[in-house]
């Protein structure tokens, strides 16, 4: 197949700055708005339920969902829609046991909550480690997605276009803080919807509107175990793992916790996750259309010439149903979707940094307004050039995956923590910390004994933990140290102060400041 | 003062309940389908229809419950919860 990817082409690069051009518009308007760390946090706390389950939807469909996934269902059909599916059954966890509790309790970070009834100190800096390792691993998948596409779509060095990507998200971040990156992701869930919608109406008009005939196409060209599990869950544990990973990782991961402080009460963050649901649900029903038609119309080796990791097999599948101008916007499309994601990515680990770190461990509370937003400009300044340099180092890895290690730790360091602490009167300081220390490096460990790092990256022939993704063990592990620790040592100060989390988490914060 | 603690007590352990009952089923629902993968795969790629294996068409519906499970939730929690949420609020005042 002839395409275009990889060459000079002014279209696509008029989408792409038109885009850029309304976001930095968006930004300057933000800037302005921006005086204060709650504005610099959480958009001032005065963002709407179905706008939040907007932004939520766009802080979540990342590079992972639209290209990566796309691509594993183009090369490996079934096996990719395992990610699909598990990306999406961790909405109904933070909407039963996460969201409310966590609006009511915390202000800017989930350490707030974690911390609420416990010593300061040591559970901050547990927490910002959680997050920032978190924060770490899924800009990597986001920064290697951004780099491919925008080398792919000018031709460009994909040092470079990893730079630019790291420093127009820098702009949004730190001049327009939650505000600007708010009504960016907003935007984005539009535009990929959007995109994924036409995108799906266009192959299924080959088939006559029927997906059933698409995916018979499917195996017919391919064979039929394209519709069945395969090679990529050869280990059935390898399956269980990643869904455990999947299903928990959302309930930790900060970038989404953080948006539940925009909006003004419980129940807009409930009709928040209703909304984000709603649209992340019906978009990942379409990546099974996308990925299955990029599979047919394009073919599985003209998409791994492009990219051994199949991440461009969506805007492969866009050239080859509307050609050049298509191409252009889904280039952009999905450009705009990493761009929106690594914002709240940054914005979330700058908050972990400096709310967390500074303000409460550092100062110990005792620091001015102007301080902590200095400290947290300061500290998306470092966490953006940190994504562009770790972009350049995990080039070769496949996106969706690099996100599924990131879902691990999410699941284990930050999950059982948060959970039990609103939960479980008898939880301690201690129980906490080691939960966080625990689920953080027993993941992270693991993570690097396993065959991605020792047989992938390594190139051994054999790795010590036979698991590709450790949710499995690790976030038992944590649950367990937890439990153990706290069972150890009681804090009866902690305990005493359970009533008390109790009521805010359920009558929320109209008590003190009606 | 006495009777809106207990109210509230009682109230946040039902809330939970109902959190962890609807986590659990979603749970279920999941592990059940993960697991299907893992230890029966030629039955998840029998086809059902012409071009729809029961993993596709099972995978599609773990979505939809998804959907199902947190429409049960916003409904018991709109219509539920938070009347008695606010009953406490004015018992506050």
């Amino acid at each position: 197949m002839n395409t275009n990817l990889g060459h000079f082409n002014p279209l696509a690069i008029a989408f792409f700055t038109f885009f850029v051009a309304i976001s930095l518009g968006i930004t300057y308007w933000a800037a302005k708005r921006t005086k204060n760390t709650a504005h610099f946090y959480t958009a001032g706390g005065n963002v709407s339920g179905l706008q939040n389950g907007l932004a939520l939807a766009g802080d979540y469909m990342s590079a992972a969902s639209f290209l990566g996934i796309a691509g594993l269902v183009s090369l490996n059909g079934f096996d990719g829609l395992i990610y699909s599916i598990g990306f999406l059954v961790g909405w109904p966890i933070v909407m039963f046991l996460i969201a409310e509790p966590l609006r009511n309790l915390g202000k800017y970070t989930f350490a707030d909550v974690v911390a609420y009834r416990f010593r300061q100190k040591p559970v901050r800096i547990a927490a910002a480690i959680g997050t920032l390792a978190v924060v770490c691993f899924y800009l990597i998948a986001q920064m290697v997605g951004a780099g491919k596409l925008i080398a792919l779509l000018f031709g460009m060095d994909y040092e470079l276009a990893v730079t630019i990507v790291g420093g127009v998200m820098l702009a949004y971040v730190i001049f327009g803080g939650m505000l600007a990156t708010t009504w960016v992701q907003i935007i984005k869930a539009f535009l990929l919807l959007g995109g994924a919608i036409l995108l799906s109406i266009m192959v299924l008009a080959q088939y006559g509107f029927n997906p059933l005939a698409l995916f018979d196409a499917a195996s017919a060209k391919y064979g039929a175990a394209v519709l069945a599990p395969g090679k990529q869950v050869a280990n059935p544990l390898d399956a269980i793992s990643l869904g455990m990973s999947l299903m928990f990782g959302t309930a930790g991961l900060p970038h989404i916790l953080m948006r539940f402080y925009t909006v003004p009460d419980a129940k807009a963050a409930r009709t928040s996750v209703a909304y984000a649901t709603g649209f992340i649900g019906f978009f990942y029903l379409l990546t099974f259309i996308l990925g299955f038609g990029a599979m047919v119309l394009v073919g599985q080796d003209a998409i791994k010439q492009i990219d051994k990791g199949g991440n461009m097999a969506a805007p492969m599948l866009a050239e080859a149903l509307g050609g050049n101008a298509l191409f252009g916007f889904i280039a952009a499309v999905s450009f705009a979707t990493i761009l929106a994601v690594v914002a709240g990515l940054t914005l979330s680990g700058a908050a972990a940094l400096s709310h967390d770190l500074w303000v409460n461990v550092v100062r110990k509370g005792r620091t001015s307004e102007s301080e902590e937003l200095k400290v947290a400009r300061g500290a998306s300044m470092l966490l953006g050039l940190l994504a562009i340099v770790l972009g350049i180092v995990f080039k070769e890895q496949n996106v969706a995956y690099m996100v599924g290690l990131a879902f691990a730790i999410a699941a284990s360091a930050n999950f059982p923590a948060l959970l039990l602490s609103m939960l479980w009167r008898r939880l301690t300081t201690n129980g906490a910390v080691a939960s966080i220390a625990v689920g953080t490096l027993s993941s992270l460990v693991l993570i690097y004994l396993s065959p991605t790092i020792q047989v992938d990256i390594l190139k051994n022939a054999e790795a010590i933990f036979p698991l590709k993704n450790p949710g499995l063990i690790t976030i038992p592990l944590a649950f367990i140290v937890a439990i153990v620790v706290s069972l150890a040592s009681a804090e009866p100060q902690a305990e005493e102060k359970f009533a008390e989390v109790e009521e805010r988490i359920h009558i929320g914060q109209l008590l003190r400041d009606p | 003062m006495e009777d809106r603690a207990k109210a509230l007590y009682e109230l946040a352990a039902q809330r939970w309940r109902v959190a962890l009952w609807l986590t659990i089923a979603m749970m279920a629902i999941y592990f059940g389908f993960i697991l299907l993968i893992a230890f029966n795969k030629p039955l998840m790629g029998s086809l059902v229809a012409p071009g729809l294996s029961l993993g596709i068409l099972l995978g599609a519906l773990v979505i939809v419950s998804a959907w199902v499970l947190i429409f049960i939730y916003v409904r018991w929690a709109n219509n539920n919860y938070d009347k008695k949420i606010s009953e406490l609020q004015i018992g506050e005042e």
